[in-house]
Order: structure tokens, then sequence, then C-alpha cells
């Protein structure tokens, strides 16, 4: 393999240097010459460490028509990630050894991105009997975060075995926090639009109720928490007193629930339709502030590819969730500020180094020093670009943004100094 | 206007202007040896029930006939997107039939809103869900301006089950709308959360809200709400929110009694209460029909053959 000689790029927005890549590494950062290197001229652009996703619905094995392992990779590479996390609600479940070695397996002959299992802490995802964890754990796909995201673990005593469970090989639990019998039917935000629009609330006490029972929990167990598509301005207030008191407690946000309201269900358009669901101005506003500031520890897709049938029918009918990965970065930049005032280094520790040290990805999240793995990403600060969904890389077309102009692009990702994406292009021949 | 999918949308005028139609048809057929009008010969209303409803679809079946239109009953199961076919795929279906209006009645809300994308032909609500029921807030208003003389300035309490109420919803946009003042009530665990911004009064106590009507409007509960916490007994909802004989004479001596039906008797009206003079129960159903045929002419002819 070539050397790869990245020239004159603003590395985290802290100024320019060039990086010199060898075997999937950095071996020289500064001012470098080098013959015979391949060189990406990164003038004009930020580099930041590769992006890592917690929380990706990769659809395969089951829902190949939705997403597969190789298209969702595709996406996640054209959106600047090295990293995913696949979460487990596949067909089957990932709730065995075997499960997540093939999703990991499919991951790596893909080549896309780096494709880290999740597990399901119970059976079949139906919260009534523990998953084998340990099996999963010391499995060749090494597990450590175990998640029955699309359903709450709502049984207190599941969760606390679970939580004590994890601890022997320092997993962690990622909660999907919604008590069920507060949702039950629920399609929308409970408040002002569902009530004029007759569409069943699902109130924001529910995902706070079961933020602070498991922030309780995680205390009492001394166990780690990590807390999924943090939605309401109530949940933050919840996890910054946590944390304040030293609870072993971490929260993610999406980037529709940093942009998007509960006004859009107007249209009663089920593209709106996610969970959980889209809150009010107010939550967005609380939600935004807590990214800036920490106490939301990461910004994480909860892409969730949906064929067209789930999504182009009633809205009570349709499956909620939405595209992520292609617009996360965009959205995470206009929420820190938009790209003239945004912070990089921000941008870097709430989509790249938190999220990998949460999933325990010690290859990702960390910034070209000679020694590290070549996984970053080159954006263009000043570029903007139009969401026209049949242009996605995802097989789903199901974002919520299509026809919006967002700022900044995707110029390379490099996945152990390969590039993924060149450009602004998905690379063809990703074998290493 | 190209579709009736609620009376939020609804511009006073045209509100307005419906209700006079409605008068005109009334009085175009009432007493007519054959209670027909040429006005929608050659056209084809498609009725498309996906919830069974047989007092709503024949009303608006009458509307369409006496209209000299075509009419087709399309009766669909409830479209679980597993079983049946889609909504999209049933939409496509009258569209390549030609269906010149569609009257839909569906149990998700918005369903009437998807369907105006599928379709060139216009689209009338028949109910959707929770949210909208446009033509019973119409016929509602009607009936009120013919007993009371006019809605502007009217004070109507609507009782009962609001939060699952697609009549409710479309009465406080309409009658407020049109001037009347409208008081909600019911227990705060059948009314919809955060509707401080509604031109609405809300109250808990049925006995002070009756006082100075001119109008009240009792809801439909389904006993098996009960199940479900929203009440503890059918018997103590009655209690509560139901009108009785006592209640009725709470009410000054004009003001009327409506509901949409179908009635519980005895939960949340009497029998005594629903069969005397001041309900308007059978009027509303006549009404409706009226309602339904200047709506269907409004939306298939523009006005522009009147």
């Amino acid at each position: 393999m070539t050397d790869l000689l990245i020239k004159s790029a603003d590395i985290v927005g802290k100024g320019r240097q060039d990086v010199l890549v060898r075997d999937g590494r950095v071996v020289e950062t500064g001012s470098v010459t080098a013959k015979d290197a391949e060189v990406v001229d990164a003038d004009g652009l930020i580099l930041l460490p590769g992006l890592v996703d917690l929380h990706t619905h990769l659809r395969e094995p089951g829902r190949e028509d939705a997403e597969t392992v190789r298209s969702g990779t595709r996406a996640a590479a054209k959106g600047g990630y090295t990293a995913v996390c696949a979460m487990a609600n596949s067909y089957p479940v990932a709730d065995t050894a075997g499960v997540v070695e093939q999703v990991a397996a499919l991951g790596k002959a893909a080549g896309y991105a780096d494709v880290q299992p999740i597990g399901a802490v119970s059976v079949g995802l139906e919260g009534k009997q523990l998953a084998e964890i340990g099996a999963m754990a010391h499995s060749a796909a090494k597990v450590r975060m175990f998640s029955d995201d699309g359903h709450c673990v709502a049984d207190p005593i599941m969760m606390r075995r679970a939580l004590e469970y994890v601890k022997t090989f320092g997993g962690l639990i990622a909660q999907h926090a919604e008590e069920p019998r507060l949702t039950e039917g629920a399609q929308m935000n409970e408040g002002a639009v569902s009530a004029e629009l007759g569409l069943p609330g699902w109130p924001a006490v529910a995902e706070e109720a079961i933020i602070a029972r498991d922030v309780l929990l995680a205390e009492y167990t001394g166990a780690r928490v990590h807390f999924c598509h943090v939605s309401t301005a109530r949940s933050v207030d919840i996890i910054r007193e946590a944390k304040a008191r030293g609870a072993k407690v971490t929260a993610e946000v999406c980037p529709h629930h940093l942009l998007l309201t509960d006004e859009a269900a107007r249209t009663y358009d089920p593209v709106y339709k996610v969970n959980p669901p889209l809150r009010r101005e107010s939550d967005v506003a609380v939600l935004r502030g807590a990214l800036a500031e920490g106490v939301i520890d990461a910004v994480a897709t909860d892409h969730a590819p949906h064929a067209p049938q789930d999504k182009d029918c009633e809205w009570a009918a349709a499956r909620p969730g939405m595209l992520g990965l292609e617009t996360a970065l965009s959205i995470t930049v206009l929420a820190l500020g938009g790209p003239e005032g945004v912070d990089w280094d921000t941008v870097a520790e709430r989509t790249s180094r938190t999220p990998a040290r949460i999933a325990g990805l010690e290859a990702h999240g960390r910034d070209p020093q000679p020694g590290t793995e070549a996984n970053f990403t080159l954006v263009d600060p000043t570029a903007t670009w139009t969401v026209v969904p049949a242009d996605l890389a995802s097989l789903s077309r199901n974002t919520p943004y299509a026809g919006m102009v967002l700022p900044v692009t995707v110029q390379a990702t490099f996945l152990r100094g390969r590039a993924t994406v060149l450009n602004g292009k998905i690379a063809e021949e990703t074998t290493e | 206007m190209k579709h009736l999918l609620t009376t939020k949308e609804l511009t006073r005028d045209e509100a307005e202007l419906i209700l006079d139609v409605t008068e005109q048809m009334a009085e175009a057929v009432t007493g007519r040896e054959v209670p027909k009008l040429p006005a929608l010969r050659g056209r084809t209303v498609v009725n498309l029930f996906f919830e069974d409803s047989t007092r709503t679809r024949t009303s608006f079946e009458t509307a369409a006939k006496r209209l000299s239109a075509d009419v087709v009953n399309f009766a669909a199961k409830t479209s679980s997107v597993n079983k049946g076919e889609s909504l999209r795929d049933t939409a496509l279906t009258l569209q390549a039939m030609g269906a010149d209006a569609v009257v839909i009645r569906h149990p998700a809300a918005g369903a009437p809103q998807r369907l105006t994308e599928w379709i060139d032909g216009a689209v009338l609500n028949a109910g959707d869900g929770t949210h909208a029921h446009p033509t019973q807030a119409l016929l509602d208003a009607f009936t009120m301006k013919k007993r009371l003389g006019s809605v502007e300035g009217r004070t109507v309490a609507i009782v009962g089950d609001i939060l699952h109420s697609r009549v409710a919803r479309s009465n406080v946009w309409l009658l407020s709308k049109l001037g009347a003042n409208v008081r909600l009530v019911g227990p705060p665990t059948l009314l919809p959360k955060d509707i401080g911004d509604w031109p609405v009064e809300v109250g808990y106590d049925l006995d002070a809200s009756l006082k100075g009507v001119d109008a009240v409007m009792m809801l439909r509960v389904q006993r098996e709400r009960m199940h479900a916490a929203f009440f503890p007994t059918a018997n103590e909802y009655a209690r509560l929110y139901g009108l009785d004989e006592r209640r009725l004479r709470l009410l000054p001596d004009h003001a009327i009694v409506m509901h949409p039906g179908p009635m519980n008797r005895g939960m949340e009206i009497a029998a005594t209460v629903a069969d005397s003079p001041r309900a308007t129960i059978t009027e509303q159903v006549t009404n409706g029909v009226w309602v339904r045929m200047a709506v269907l002419y409004l939306l298939l002819t523009n006005g522009e053959t009147r």
C-alpha cells in the first residue's frame, strides 16, 4: 500500500498540518514531504477524527430491502463515519453470539466502516429473559454495549440485573427510555400539536421517568448506563444532576431532535414519525445547549431506514424512524452554531472522540498523532449541499431533510488510511 | 375549496357559504314530489369507509343521490399494513376508476390528507381517527342556526370524552370561527393536554358549566374507556357528566340538547332527556343530509352552476 500524504489540513480547527500515513497508521505530522506518496490536497478542509455512531440500524439480517450492512456503511462513510454501532433489533434479533459475529463479519467484508454490533439485553427484545450477554461479550464481535432499543428495558428487576451483569467485563446498557404503559398507542409528542391533530400523545414524562429510575439504579449498582436518543428538556436536567453526583451516566442526542419539532406532524407525512417523537421548539433549544455544554455526550444518528411501503401510508400505520448517517454532521454543525461559529474541537468531541470512548472503540476517535490509526474525515466547512433522497447512499429514502440546504460537506473519509470516500464520492473498491 | 378535511382550515366566509347553500338545499328539496336535483348528474362519488358507520355512510349516500350523482360504496377493511391493500393502492385504484369525489372515513388521523396526495378528485373527510369530522360540525352549526336563530354570540357546552372526539375538535374550530363561545366539559382524563391556546373555556364541573348555555352537546362515551382508567365506572361517569332531568332543568328555557349519535342512553344522556322536545337529535340527522349535499355540490361544481 502506497503512503498517503494529507496536505495542509486544518486539524480540528486548530491549525494546518500535513499528515503522513503508512500501513494504516499515522507516521508523521507537521510539515511533511514524502516521495511516492499519494497526496490528498486538504487545503481549506477541516480534518476530524472519523465519526463514530453509537446508534445505527443496519437492518441486516432480516430487512435487506431497507438496508444492508454494505449499503448502510457506505452511507456512513459518505457521512464521515469510520465506525458504527449496529443496533440489535434485526431479524433474527442480535441476542446470540452467532448473530453479532455475522453482523461484524458482514461489516468487515464490506470494508466501508468498522461495524461494532450491539447485543440485545433480553432474548428477542421481549424483556422477559436475559440474553446470553456473556457469550456475546466473549465472541469474536467483542460486544460491550447492550440494548433492547426499539423497546425499553421496562422491568426494573431486568434492568438492575443487566446493569450488574455487564460490570464483569466493563460493559454498559444503552437504554431506550420509554415507559411502555405511558406510551400505549402513542404516535407523536403529547402537547398542543397532538391535541389538535388527534394523534395519541407520547408524553415527555414517559422518557423522563425511566431516565430518573435508571440513574438511580446505575448509582445503586455502580454500573454504567447510556441513554439513547434523549429528546426532552427535563431529561437533560435529570442527566445533568446525575453527572454532578458522579453517576456513570452518558447520553446521546439524535440530529433530528436538534433541528425538527412536532409541528412537522401537521403534514401527517410519516417521514416525520420517529421514536422518541419530535418534540417542542423549547426542547430543541435545551438539547442544543446540553450538547454544546457536554451534558449530552454524543450525537448518535438512530439511522433507521425503512422500505417505501412502511412510510408511504397513513401516519398510524407507518414505522417510526428516519435516515441520519449522511446528514448528521451537517446538522450537528448547524446545532452547534453554524459553519462560521462552530467550534470544530467540540464537533470532534461529540461526534467522534466521546462516542468512541463510550463504545470502547480504542482505534477510533483519535486526532492524528504518530502511531494512531488513520481514521479521519475531511470536511469542507464553506460548502453547502441540497438533500436529494434519490442521491443518498442508503437503500432507503426516508429522510426528513429532503430539499433542505445544509452546511458543510464530507470531502473524504479514511479508514485505516484507505479512502472510503474521496472527492465527495464513495470508493467502489474497499478491500484492505 | 378543493377538499374538505377539517373545519380549522375553512375561512369564516367559506363556512357561512356552506351553511347558506345548506339552507338552499333544504328549501329546494323539501316538500317536492321527487326530492332530487340534477346538479351532479354524471359525477361519481365514492364512499370509502374503513370503519363501519352505517349512519354517516347512508347520509352521504342519500346526499349524493339527491344531487343525482352516481354513488359507489367501497367498504374496505381496516388498513393495518400487513393485512389487505394499502391506503395508497386503494387510492390509486379509485383514481384509475375516475372518482370525482371520495368521501373517506378512516380510523387513522390524517388519512384523508394523505389521500389528497394520491388522487386528483375532491376528498371529503367523513371522520378520521380522533382528528376531525367537519360535516358533523357543519350540521351542528346549521342546527343551532335553525333552532337558535344564530351561532354568533351563542354559548355551547361540549361535554364528555373530548380527548377521543373528532366531533368536539371540529366543533371547537367551527363554532368559535362563527362567533360562538365554546365550553369544554369533562374529567381531566378525557381532555387533551396543552389546549391553553384553544378558543375555549375548560371546566370539570358540569352543573356550573351549564349556566347560561344556549346549547349543550353531549358526546358519546365508550364504556370500555373505564378499563383504561379514564373513569372508574359507567355509573360514576353518568352521575358526574351525564345529562339527566335535574341537569336539564339547570338549562335556560330556550337551550337545546344536541348529540351526534349513536347515543348511550343512561350513560352520557338520560333516555327522557334524549326524547324531550329540547333534544335536536333527529333534526341533526335530517340536517346532515342537507349539509352533505351542500358540501358535495360546492366541492364538485365550485358553486359555478348554482
